[in-house]
């Protein structure tokens, strides 16, 4: 069947089931948007304020739904406005296909209006760039970029059309092919056989291995990362912690992975982690990582991590293995898999001993001070009075620590923080792409002043899709965590780092046709949540904190894991 | 240790791009690189030769194994595989030195491709340290210009990547 090249690109996003995109027009990609406006009725658009808003809120809704994200930009300014979103969802292996458009072939290379090499600045953040330039080859390239974006370690690819390829007289031979059908199809067969897109076999006896290195340790911890929530192996993960009965140290992507107030919760694990779970991986004599690449944040020096311990890495990638700290023993596969086969058979243990001697020392301290705002506090708060399935999306820095530490996630998609690239500015993106996908959930935006006022236009989006939004501004009136640093590192010169300016975020809300709070309190920060709760629209709760709060407990970058620099 | 790695890939626009930002987002030096058709003319074979701890070599293998446009990878062994390279040298010759400068290309099997009065090209295709030697006998004339390909390499016996 001929059909134009746009509408074989519609078809193909129909292929995979996808029914939400998030993006912004302009001139290149017009012919895409005409299209997509016959398929409104199939596919819904989310028009942000800013490209990055959009990517940031396809991966967001990727990260939070589990299905792949949609983005759509135009050439130029758009696609390079996507960069920082395309490279925060590369970092933390989210599954987005980002979709330009470029100039035409007849001005590609000529420094024309909007041009710009797209896939050449996409290639280092992105699993794969296709750049189009015949459109018989769109089928076959939206469906390998489908699977690639969504198949073995998930990630970010990028399709650039040229502008002719979807002009309207454009027309392919197409045949509908849903996504698990299209998986086996020819274009997809030389992919397979080349990366094994296919689930990897695991090697059972690599299995039989590490089922003999837990029945000798004595001090097993386990450490709970992002490959965990990205193969939703929640359960399977809760059950072999249980049968091993061995504390589980979280990671920031871990987050959600694992029952956040579970018994054998130790905590967060490294630069900000809890006493017991940095003491527990210094201590222990078996070290399980499950699908966790020991970021310089996580083994902040990988000569002295759990030194006395075999260390075993379970990964999807084989590129993780060895690459920054070295493993005593590990297995390839996808996270679920692999702790499926390994719960097969394996027998209940006990380490009372050892577990009472790591798990009483997580119990942070919150300060009973009452008059005086403190982010535990408000943690709190907020956790009370909150649905326990309510999704948070993070900013970046003291106030993404606070919630991480404070905060209880219990499935994979609860917690939404940008934890590889460290993106500024992710949080309300990622939250508006999290409530589209889950209309029916709570969603809450935790920032701090400095994040929130990156990206705060997307308020407008907020409030146009009626999004029931709430924004929590950690407002200490300073970039905490680089002043905390300051303070601790450079001699309390504070360059450039003190925010003493506006806007009035109560009024901000106001202006954007939300609702606007403001807590100096612990009681006011209730109220506010309260009324936040039941005003119906996105709300924004601007809680003045002071700026010498800091984050408790802090191992130096590079430094032993327990070498704490604050307690 | 110089190691030799050989890339089979899709021959299409932007392949080499993406390779080569592997190896430099790492600070990685190519020594060479080498890249043409195979039998196949829609896969090439790329050859680098890199001079670089193992454990890197292995992080970079692993990482081009993860391209969609990379089909095999495989980092040649030691003294188990054919590596040649071919130069091209422009050298001052005169009547007095153009003799003494043939007897040299004979041993090592060089040709003549060029001559003129004041200078002769020669083409040599040997291994890279054969190559250096070659290029070291012949500076007493006076070396005008030199080029050379990088090294290209195949894996000894029946076996094939």
């Amino acid at each position: 069947m001929k059909i134009r090249a746009t509408q074989a690109i519609m078809e193909c996003l129909l292929e995979q089931e996808v029914d939400t995109i998030f993006g912004y027009p302009g001139g290149t990609i017009l012919n895409l948007y005409d299209e997509l406006y016959h398929y409104s009725e199939k596919i819904t658009h989310v028009l942000t304020a800013h490209e990055q808003g959009a990517a940031h809120a396809a991966d967001g809704y990727a990260r939070a739904t589990g299905k792949v994200g949609v983005c759509f930009a135009t050439s130029g300014p758009g696609a390079t406005n996507l960069t920082t979103g395309i490279a925060t969802a590369y970092l933390d292996s989210s599954p987005v296909v980002f979709i330009t458009c470029n100039v035409g072939e007849n001005l590609l290379g000529k420094d024309s209006f909007q041009e710009v090499d797209s896939t050449g600045i996409a290639m280092p953040i992105t699993k794969a760039a296709f750049l189009v330039r015949d459109a018989q080859q769109i089928p076959d390239i939206m469906r390998q970029a489908f699977a690639v974006a969504a198949n073995g370690r998930p990630g970010p690819v990028l399709i650039d059309f040229l502008k002719n390829v979807t002009a309207p007289d454009q027309m392919i031979d197409y045949e509908f092919i849903p996504w698990r059908e299209n998986r086996s199809c020819a274009s997809m067969r030389s992919l397979n056989a080349s990366h094994q897109l296919k689930n990897t076999n695991i090697n059972q006896q690599d299995v039989d291995t590490l089922r003999e290195m837990i029945a000798e340790a004595k001090r097993p911890l386990l450490i709970c990362g992002g490959g965990v929530v990205r193969s939703r192996a929640h359960n399977e993960f809760r059950t072999f912690a249980e049968k091993m009965d061995a504390p589980v140290a979280i990671t920031v992507m871990g987050g959600g992975g694992f029952p956040g107030a579970h018994p054998l919760t130790s905590g967060m694990i490294g630069m900000h982690g809890s006493r017991a779970s940095n003491v527990a991986v210094d201590e222990c004599d078996l070290l399980i990582a499950v699908g966790c690449r020991f970021s310089d944040r996580v083994a902040l020096d990988p000569a002295t991590f759990a030194k006395q311990a075999k260390i075993v890495q379970i990964d999807i990638d084989r590129a993780e293995i060895d690459k920054n700290v070295l493993t005593d023993h590990h297995i390839i596969g996808s996270a679920r898999r692999v702790l499926e086969m390994l719960n097969e058979g394996l027998p209940q243990y006990d380490h009372t001993e050892w577990k009472q001697h790591i798990l009483p020392l997580r119990a942070p301290s919150v300060a009973a001070d009452s008059a005086h705002l403190n982010p535990q506090q408000i943690m709190e708060t907020i956790r009370l009075n909150t649905p326990e399935d309510t999704i948070v999306a993070t900013d970046v820095g003291q106030h993404q620590m606070w919630a991480i530490k404070h905060l209880h996630f219990n499935y994979p998609g609860q917690l939404l923080t940008s934890g590889g690239f460290g993106t500024m500015g992710f949080g309300l993106g990622a939250a508006i792409g999290a409530q589209v996908g889950n209309p029916g959930k709570r969603v809450i935006h935790i920032a701090g002043d400095g994040c929130f006022r990156m990206n705060c236009h997307e308020l407008c989006t907020v409030q146009h899709y009626n999004l029931p939004i709430i924004s929590v501004v950690f407002n200490n009136g300073t970039l905490g965590m680089v002043r905390q640093w300051q303070n601790l590192i450079y001699g309390s010169r504070f360059s450039q780092t003190t925010l003493d300016r506006g806007p009035d975020f109560v009024k901000l809300a106001e202006a954007y046709g939300l609702h606007g709070y403001r807590a100096t309190c612990l009681q006011e920060v209730e109220d506010c949540i309260r009324q936040a709760l039941a005003c119906g629209t996105g709300a924004v709760i601007d809680c003045v904190l002071d700026m010498d709060e800091m984050v408790r407990p802090m191992v130096a970058a590079g430094s032993p894991i327990t070498k704490f620099l604050l307690d | 240790m110089k190691q030799t790695i050989s890339v089979l890939v899709e021959n299409r626009a932007g392949v080499l791009n993406r390779i080569t930002g592997l190896f430099s987002r790492r600070a990685f030096n190519i020594e060479s690189l080498a890249v043409g058709p195979t039998d196949d003319p829609t896969i090439s074979r790329i050859t680098i030769i890199v001079d670089n701890g193992n454990n890197m070599v292995e992080q970079v293998e692993k990482q081009l194994n993860k391209l969609i446009e990379v089909i095999k990878v495989r980092t040649l062994e030691e003294h188990h595989h054919i590596s040649r390279e071919l130069m091209i040298l422009k050298v001052t010759a005169n009547a007095k030195t153009r003799q003494d400068i043939v007897t040299i290309c004979s041993i090592y099997g060089a040709k003549i491709a060029d001559i003129s009065p004041t200078s002769m090209t020669v083409e040599v295709s040997d291994t890279p340290d054969r190559l250096d030697t070659f290029q070291e006998m012949m500076r007493p004339f006076s070396i005008l210009e030199v080029v050379r390909t990088g090294v290209i390499a195949l894996q000894k016996g029946s076996g094939k990547i």
